[in-house]
Order: C-alpha cells, then structure tokens, then sequence
C-alpha cells in the first residue's frame, strides 16, 4: 500500500489531488459522475462580494494545446454561495472544501473572508490576486509585492481559516511576490493562474474573445507553471500548491518534486470531466513505478 | 434526464453530404436515449477543446450527426476514421411537450439536422409538422429526401432562388398557418423568424470550454438572469432571449 496523504495548513488530505478554482464549479456537475469525497479537496468558483455577471461573449478560445478563457469571474456573489451553494454541496462533499475569493478592492476581499469565517464547511480560503485593483489604479494586486502584501495581511488579520495565496504569473519576478505574501502572514501560497494571452480571428481580423485579452491554461503551460512552482518554493517556508497544465499522475510527482505540497487540476477537468478521478486512481500506479512509498516524502525532493 | 456520460464510439460512416458537410454515423452499445436538440462534445485528436455538434438522429445503438467544415477542429474531423471519445446527453434539448397543432420547424444552414431528430420525434406523437430548410443555393441542400421521408411537408428555400422558395426562411413562413416554431440556425435568422412567429424556442450557440456547465464560459443574458448556453439551453423561448 502506498500512502498518498499530504498535510495543507494543518488540515489532512487523504490525496493531493485538488480541482482548480473556476473548472469546477460548485462541484455539482461533477459530483452527478463521481463521488467527490475521493478528492483531496476542491476550489470553489472565484466568488466575489456582489453577483457578477463576467465578460460578454465569445469568452472561450482555444490554444494548440490549451484554453484561454475571459470568463471574468462570473458568480452569483457570495451571500448567493453560503445560502444556495454551501447547503447543496454539503449533500455530496463531507470534506472541508477550498473558498476561492476574489475582489476588487481590499474591503471586498476583508467583507467575504469575515463571511466564510461563519461557513464550518471551508478548510481554506484561496485567495486569487489576479484581479484589477480598481481603487489603485486598476493594477493587479498579484502583480505588484507591495499590493499583494496588503492583501494578505487584510485578510489574515480577520480570517479563522488558513489563507492560502494564489499568485498570477504575468509579473517579472514572482519569488519576490511570492515572499512578499509569505512575510505578511500568508499559511500558503498557490501557483499558477492563467497566462494572459490572445487569439484572432482570420477571416474577421479582429481578436476571438469579446474582451481581446483572456487567461491561458492547459497542457501548453505545464513547464512554465513548474518552473515557477520549483522556483516560489525553494524561496518560502510555507507550503505551495502548485498549478497549471497538470493532466496526469505523473504532472502530480512533478509538481510535488519541484516543491508542491498539493496540486490543482484545472483545465483537464473541462476536456476530461473524469480528469481528476482518473488521476488519483492512477496514483498508486504511478508512486510504485518510481518507488515511492510516501507522498510527502518526495515534496520538494528534486535535487 | 440521463446523466452526462463518456464514451468511445465507433465510427461507422464520416462521408460528406455536400463539398463541405459531413455525415458522421457513430455506433456503440451504451448509447444513452437523448432528446431532440441536445448535443454530444467530441474530442477530436490534435484539439485540446472539444466540439459540440446537435445530435441528428437517434436509433438503437447509433448516433447521427452532421457537421460542416469550419475550421481546423471539423477539418480534422472529416478526416478521422476508427474510434471517438465523446460526452453525451449535453443541454436541455426542445421541450415536445410544447408542440401544438400545427408545428413549424424552421432551420439555416448546419442548423437543420437537430431539426430532422425532432420531426422524426413529434410524428411519432402524431403530431402536424411543416418543416422550412434554408440554404444558399442548390448545391448545399443536404436532407431535404430524409425530410420528406418522415411524412412531413418541406418547404426548400435558397437564397439565390436555385431550388423551392427564393429568399429567406421568414418569407416562405409568411404564407402558412401555425401555433408553435422550433428553430435552429444563424442568429439573423433565428431573430427574423422570433419577430415574425413571436412565439417558440430556439436553439443558440456559443464557444465551449465544457458542454456541461462547469467553466462559465457559455453564459449568456438572458430575461432571467445569466444562463449557460451548455446546461440551462442550448433551446431557449424565444421570450427569455434578449434579441
Ligand atoms: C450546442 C451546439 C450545437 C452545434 N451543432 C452543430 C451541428 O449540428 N453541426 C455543425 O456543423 N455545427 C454545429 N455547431 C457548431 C460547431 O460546434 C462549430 O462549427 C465547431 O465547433 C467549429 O470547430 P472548428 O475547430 O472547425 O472551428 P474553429 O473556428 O477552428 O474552432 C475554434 C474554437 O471555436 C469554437 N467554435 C467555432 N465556431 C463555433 C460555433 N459556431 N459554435 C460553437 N463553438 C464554435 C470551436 O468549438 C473551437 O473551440 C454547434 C455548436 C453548438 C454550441
Ligand atoms: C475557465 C476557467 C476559469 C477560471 N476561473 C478561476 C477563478 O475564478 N479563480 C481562480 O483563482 N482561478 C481561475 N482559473 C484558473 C485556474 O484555477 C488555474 O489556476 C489555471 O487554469 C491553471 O491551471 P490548469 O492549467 O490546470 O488549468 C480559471 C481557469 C479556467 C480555465
Ligand atoms: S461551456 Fe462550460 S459552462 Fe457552458
């Protein structure tokens, strides 16, 4: 028997295996195909203080060998998730789950992370820092260390979860962001988001998403995401989960060799519905192919 | 409704019906009952997406599908032999329940084979059905046989006047009586056809990052609020979509 259990801030995952915030929904769709319990946990839809209804359409592009999507954090808004979301999932996931949050300023992230401190079912708050800061200008506040900084340290001053970080890595240097979160208390960081990118149409010239700009993902970004998960968690003390472009069990040992404590599957959830549940059963395989007896012995292990 | 499910199929036939529509004919054993209007999402090779396409028709163990050749995805497609992953049973699909004396089924172009499923489906119940197919011209008329064939009246029409009625759909529906439309095609023509009928559904489209309602990346405004072209649609009421 192998053991795939990791510890993320405190909290035992019977597996490392996390969906990503945004390919998952609710959980709903899925948990109609597998039993979700199987998972180390999963990251809900980036959930903001108010309803929003995202871009206009088209919002999905496709790459050679991945998606880019301007969704722009389509959800019906916080009060709507503790209400309607939180209940219904209760139903099918009796694991803490991740509460992805996103914002537009420091106020919105501070007002939804004192919501979920009321939600027993979250485990963690994700926080995603890829959002325009419209009180500062309109910068992201993952793309700036002092921003990001302020961020985390809003949050954890008011948060009774752990906070867990999620890095955009459309910035010149994320380790120094990456420190900058961990200096201001952050429990965990997270890594990637999407990889801001374009297409265009040939017949019309003009760009495929409504919104020119969209996030990219998939398989195609695999060794850019590993490379910055290796390089944020050789820099900081707290655990990393690392993301992007993992679709087997085999991108799972990757990311945890280069540092990643637990790993979010995004994108491969959207081609694959099964992707996830494909992976952790894939697993043992895997881990006694490369003779590993213990997950967590191998974070970080690449030499 | 049936669940979601993933399954590889056989591909039994792929040929084109015109120089650039395809007829794909899929075979397998768990091929779940689907309904008129609902769709499947293939995952063709050397895509990373996958590409929703309505279901044409349905029988024992086999799936029909007709496709026109777009862009790389439907080009890899028109090529591909052997076997297919797909995801079936995808979006609501037309409500029969609806259907009224004299029904008008009214599709454009690649909009015309959910269509034929649900003739074949509202003849079953007995039900009065005229059918509009519109096209460009002469040579891209594909089904108008099939059509006839299940005992409904067809009505052709080209744009350049080549075959049946000249012009668009809307002015052959101006003629004939009927209480209820299921539409499917361009946008243009869906609107024309709403304003006209002011009454039906219609079946919309939009690009797809999952078929089944997990990215968001189909939603459309809609009169109730924010709806997933993939899940809550892709067949509307006309009045919920704001033209
Ligand atoms: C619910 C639904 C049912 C459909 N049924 C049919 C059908 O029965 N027959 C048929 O010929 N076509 C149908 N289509 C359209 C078909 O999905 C597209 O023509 C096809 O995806 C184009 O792929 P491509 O790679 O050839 O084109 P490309 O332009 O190279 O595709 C690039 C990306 O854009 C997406 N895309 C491009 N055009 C469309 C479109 N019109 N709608 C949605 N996504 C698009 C592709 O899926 C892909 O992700 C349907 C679409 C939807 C949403
Ligand atoms: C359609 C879509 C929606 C997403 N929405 C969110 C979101 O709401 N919040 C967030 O933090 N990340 C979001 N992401 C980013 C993913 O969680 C993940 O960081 C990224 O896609 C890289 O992983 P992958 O290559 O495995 O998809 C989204 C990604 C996709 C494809
Ligand atoms: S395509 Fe993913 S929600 Fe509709």
């Amino acid at each position: 028997m192998v053991d795939t259990k990791v510890k993320l801030c405190g909290i035992t995952l019977t597996n490392p295996v996390i969906p990503a915030s945004g390919t998952f929904g609710y959980g709903e769709e899925f948990a109609k195909l597998y039993d979700l319990n199987l998972l180390g946990t999963f990251s809900f839809k980036g959930t903001t203080l108010k309803p929003r209804f995202g871009n206009l359409s088209p919002r999905i592009a496709e790459g050679k060998n991945g998606i880019l999507n301007a969704v722009g954090l389509q959800n019906p808004g916080i009060d709507q998730v503790i209400k309607v979301e939180l209940p219904k999932m209760k139903k099918f996931f009796k694991k803490p789950v991740m509460a992805n949050v996103s914002g537009f300023s420091i106020d919105e992230y501070v007002s939804v992370v004192k919501k979920l401190n009321k939600c027993p079912q979250v485990g963690w708050i994700e926080i995603n820092i890829s959002c325009p800061n419209v009180h500062g200008g309109g910068m992201a506040f993952g793309t700036d260390a002092k921003n990001a900084a302020l961020v985390t340290k809003s949050v954890k001053k008011v948060s009774k979860k752990p906070i867990i970080v999620k890095l955009s890595p459309n910035v010149t240097n994320i380790v120094e962001i990456a420190k900058a979160c961990e200096k201001a208390g952050a429990d965990g960081l997270s890594l990637i988001n999407t990889i801001l990118g374009m297409r265009i149409d040939l017949k019309k010239r003009s760009p495929i998403l409504k919104n020119t700009f969209g996030g990219y993902s998939g398989d195609a970004v695999f060794p850019i995401a590993l490379r910055m998960v290796y390089q944020v968690a050789h820099a900081v003390k707290i655990p990393v989960i690392g993301m992007g472009g993992v679709s087997s069990a085999e991108d799972v040992i990757e990311m945890m060799l280069a540092g990643a404590t637990a790993v979010e599957i995004g994108s491969a959830n959207l081609v694959d519905p099964y992707a996830s549940y494909k992976i952790i059963k894939d697993l043992p395989r895997v881990m006694s192919h490369y003779k590993i007896k213990a997950l967590k012995e191998i974070i970080g292990g690449c030499k | 409704m049936p669940n979601m499910k993933e399954v590889i199929l056989s591909i039994k036939e792929n040929h084109p019906l015109t120089s650039d529509v395809y007829r794909l004919v899929l075979t397998g054993k768990h091929i779940d009952t689907m309904h008129p209007g609902q769709f499947v999402n293939l995952k063709i090779p050397g895509c990373y997406l996958r590409r929703p396409i309505s279901i044409c028709d349905m029988n024992k163990n086999q799936l029909t599908l007709i496709y026109k050749v777009v862009g790389k995805g439907t080009d890899k497609l028109s090529k591909l032999r052997g076997e297919i992953n797909v995801l079936t049973n995808l979006g609501n699909g037309y409500n029969l329940a609806h259907a009224k004396k004299h029904n008008l089924l009214i599709g454009g172009g690649v909009g015309i084979p959910p269509l034929y499923f649900l003739a074949k489906e509202l003849k079953k119940q007995k039900k009065d059905v005229t059918v509009i197919l519109g096209f460009n011209k002469k040579n891209e008329l594909f089904y108008v046989d099939e059509f006839k064939k299940l005992g409904v009246k067809v009505i052709v029409t080209t744009l350049d006047g080549s075959v049946g009625v000249k012009g668009l759909v809307t002015d052959a529906m101006k003629k004939l009586r009927y209480d209820y439309v299921y539409a499917c095609g361009p946008i243009p023509m869906l609107k024309a056809v709403y304003t006209l009928a002011k009454v039906g559904e219609y079946s919309l489209e939009e690009r797809m990052g999952c078929g089944f309602g997990a990215c968001m990346g189909c939603t459309i405004k809609t009169e109730e609020g924010a709806k997933r072209v993939c899940k809550d649609g892709p067949v509307f009421l006309g009045k919920e979509i704001i033209w």
